[in-house]
């Protein structure tokens, strides 16, 4: 089954494990400058909001890097940079719309969230599980099960179907 | 590992900046934070300095497990001499500003001297620079915060500083990072005032790395379960915050009310958690937005509230209509049970002004309640409030107070002052409830005796967090003991004292002490950083960073009398509650608190209590 990365901001409280899970898992150091995962204050509302890369089904980094270097993984979907072609050209950061692609001067290649080889550091780090690894075509599953218990509330309308006799 | 090894000093005077090695030495006996930075002030400042004056130091100190994945590992401590208390003063916040200094690769930094004119210090990894602050000095700690993060095109950089009250110099001023998170106590934004320095702005793209990875996320993993399943940690504070406590101090009778006449607020409920979360008759919306976590904290206490747009204190102010940080327990009761004043969007709003002109809720609360006693008393008149009638429970005037004081304005000059002065210039020292200078928060001795000993002998004037005994006294943490009696309770507060100051030096909250002991914290410290740490070295290095503090304080002049508590507290009784008719039985417990320290009777640290130490 493949899973991808639900984010309940609601949930967010801006505690950065999230960061440190995945800088930790990706350079071995709690950096969160290098985190591919990076949490949104938006102190005038009270919202806080993880975001990170979403693996676009078509790419728009995948198409704009002119030597190729990202590649889908076929069994997860994963859009992942493969260092070792990768230039450090940058035109994938132009291209992507969410600017969830970025340069990592370090290393002189760009980094992107790669769902950690199917077991996400920042789900597992997050305390309040405001970012979860769900079934991909269920990612809307607690959103419409909130709706569904308003819509079932109140009385039944009409008679109950009488169990039938055998 | 766990520490950056590198400390940055700053010459104001001379407008120089220098990177310095740790001193690996003092990193081993005093860990980080509030012990280690402690250690370099009483090396480096002598005790008797003018706290306002260029010879007096200033340490902004992380910890070694600070910008860690260690829940609540985010902290840092500010160490100078206090202006309010002309003791050592010791102030710790949260927020995000620690972790970012720790990634720029500092442990600390320590301001030395006098800027000529107003500046600004930038420290962008390993590049610190001290700027030209005239553009911002004469403004608030938000609007400094944006005005840097935009000069610099840089929404990553946080910002810590002063309003303007610390540029006033008000004694209790704060300095305010991350926009409300606060080193609150003894005027720590007063001695930044007086270096003419508006605000420290860092930016940190390296990373902290343990000693042992592994280890160090096996242990932290295991600290993470502790906290969750706790009901403090895990339930309480996140889903109330540190307001859990409003209701059940004053059901306790121990919460100090009208400048501690009284130990119980018959107001206490409309200004509590509870009330926080109601949604309100005029729109419909409750006070209380959401929690918020500081930097790697999964206790998330934080507040964020918006408050009333048709309330008086904002209906044509615009600027704030946005959320903000809301009340804690604290702030609730300095500004509220203690002034008598029982409107929560008022107790909002003037939060909200300390948060952003940097002021300590807790010494202005109590300040401004002594103040109304002297003006019920006749002692100060309308004439010398340049009219404003500060009565018990007036909002309004809470709120005109809040305004001045924050600018260093009008009867603000006078109310910046704090309690002990302002009362003794009009001749009623006795009606400032402080102990070396510094307002008691929001616990009564009387009702809860551990905590009237704690008052009277922490090291940094009337402090709960020296020595958090209601853990025990009140929620059973570790073991339950009877708030009512002083038997047992100088140990208590010792034991209290000790493992807070080693905490405090961890880069940890000392909220984590609810669910946690030195026993699950000491594994995290010991995976990240050399040395072998224990629970029992972590201990004893508490024991010797509290009689530190405490020969700093007795060569700055303090002597036995000062570890006292005002007349209220003991001779008048409290009038209702369960401590009806009790008085704090101080002069019971401090004699045996003095010799479980291995002090003299005098409250001097004994050669052989200094050479156990290594002092």
């Amino acid at each position: 089954m493949l899973k991808a990365l639900v984010i309940d901001p609601a949930k967010c409280t801006g505690c950065k494990q999230c960061e440190m899970a995945c800088s930790y898992e990706n350079e071995m150091e709690f950096n969160v400058s290098k985190s591919r995962i990076r949490v949104f204050d938006f102190h005038e509302e009270g919202k806080m909001v993880p975001y990170t890369c979403t693996q676009c089904a078509e790419a728009w980094c995948q198409q704009a890097c002119p030597v190729n270097a990202i590649t889908t993984d076929m069994a997860s979907g994963v859009k992942i940079v493969n260092e070792n072609v990768c230039v450090g050209c940058k035109v994938c950061t132009i291209a992507c719309p969410f600017g969830t692609i970025n340069y990592n001067a370090s290393t002189g290649k760009v980094i992107k969230c790669d769902l950690c080889q199917g077991s996400p550091a920042c789900a597992d780090a997050c305390p309040t599980a405001a970012i979860t690894y769900q079934d991909i075509e269920q990612t809307g599953f607690d959103k419409m099960k909130q709706w569904a218990a308003i819509a079932g509330q109140g009385e039944a309308t009409g008679a109950k179907a009488p169990v039938a006799k055998h | 590992m766990g520490w950056t090894g590198k400390i940055l000093r700053i010459d104001l005077t001379n407008r120089t900046v220098k990177s310095e090695p740790l001193n690996k030495d003092w990193a081993q006996k005093y860990l980080g934070q509030r012990g280690l930075a402690t250690k370099y002030l009483v090396e480096e400042v002598d005790a008797k300095v003018d706290p306002l004056g260029p010879d007096n130091k200033m340490i902004f100190a992380t910890g070694p497990l600070t910008g860690t994945a260690a829940s609540t590992g985010g902290r840092y401590s500010v160490i100078t001499k206090g202006p309010l208390t002309n003791a050592i003063a010791c102030s710790n916040s949260g927020g995000y500003w620690g972790a970012e200094l720790k990634f720029a690769g500092w442990d600390m930094v320590i301001l030395e001297g006098k800027a000529s004119s107003p500046v600004y210090i930038t420290i962008f990894d390993d590049k610190a620079e001290i700027r030209d602050g005239g553009e911002i000095w004469g403004t608030s700690v938000w609007h400094t915060d944006e005005w840097i993060k935009k000069r610099h095109q840089d929404p990553m950089i946080h910002v810590s500083g002063i309003g303007i009250a610390g540029e006033k110099q008000v004694l209790y001023s704060a300095i305010v990072n991350d926009l409300h998170r606060a080193a609150g106590r003894s005027g720590v934004g007063a001695v930044l005032g007086s270096k003419n320095v508006k605000a420290i702005a860092v930016r940190g793209t390296g990373g902290t790395k343990v000693r042992d990875g592994k280890a160090f996320l096996a242990a932290t993993a295991a600290g993470k379960k502790v906290l969750q399943a706790n009901g403090v940690t895990g339930a309480g504070l996140p889903t109330y915050g540190t307001q859990v406590l409003m209701n059940v101090i004053n059901e306790a009778g121990a919460m100090p009310t009208r400048n501690s006449r009284d130990v119980q607020f018959e107001g206490a409920h409309d200004i509590s958690a509870e009330a926080m979360a109601t949604p309100r008759k005029t729109d419909g919306k409750p006070n209380l937005l959401t929690n918020q976590a500081c930097f790697g904290c999964t206790i998330a206490c934080g507040r964020i509230s918006k408050i009333d747009e048709t309330h008086f204190t904002i209906k044509n102010k615009p600027e704030y209509w946005k959320a903000s940080g809301g009340l804690e327990y604290e702030a609730a009761w300095a500004l509220g049970s203690n002034t008598g004043v029982k409107d929560l969007e008022a107790l909002t709003y003037v939060n909200f002004i300390c948060n952003e002109q940097g002021l300590d809720p807790i010494s202005f609360g109590a300040t401004v309640s002594a103040a109304m006693e002297l003006y019920e008393l006749g002692v100060l008149t309308k004439e010398m409030t340049g009219g404003l009638e500060l009565n018990f429970g007036s909002a309004e005037a809470l709120v005109k107070c809040v305004e001045l004081t924050g600018k260093g304005e009008g009867f603000g000059k006078e109310l910046g002052l704090g309690s002990a002065r302002l009362t003794a210039k009009h001749g009623r020292p006795e009606l400032s409830m402080a102990s070396k200078g510094q307002e008691f928060p929001a616990y009564d001795g009387r009702g809860i005796q551990g905590i009237g000993l704690a008052y009277a002998t922490s090291n940094r004037g009337g402090c709960h967090l020296r020595g958090y005994t209601i853990s025990s006294e009140i929620f059973g943490i570790p073991e339950k003991t009877d708030p009512l009696s002083t038997v047992g309770k100088p140990g208590l507060v010792k034991a209290f004292q000790d493992a807070t100051a080693a905490v405090d030096s961890s880069g940890l909250c000392v909220f984590t002490t609810f669910a946690w002991t030195l026993t699950d914290i000491a594994p995290q410290v010991d995976a990240a950083v050399d040395g072998g740490w224990t629970p029992e070295k972590m201990l004893e290095m508490g024991e010797r960073i509290w009689n530190m503090e405490r020969q700093f304080n007795n060569r700055a002049g303090f002597t036995a009398k000062d570890d006292s508590l005002p007349p209220r507290f003991l001779k008048e009784a409290a009038k209702t509650g369960p401590a009806k008719g009790l008085v704090s039985g101080l002069e019971t417990m401090l004699p045996e608190y003095y010799a479980l320290r291995g002090w003299t009777k005098d409250g001097v640290p004994t050669n052989e209590t200094i050479s156990r130490l290594g002092l």
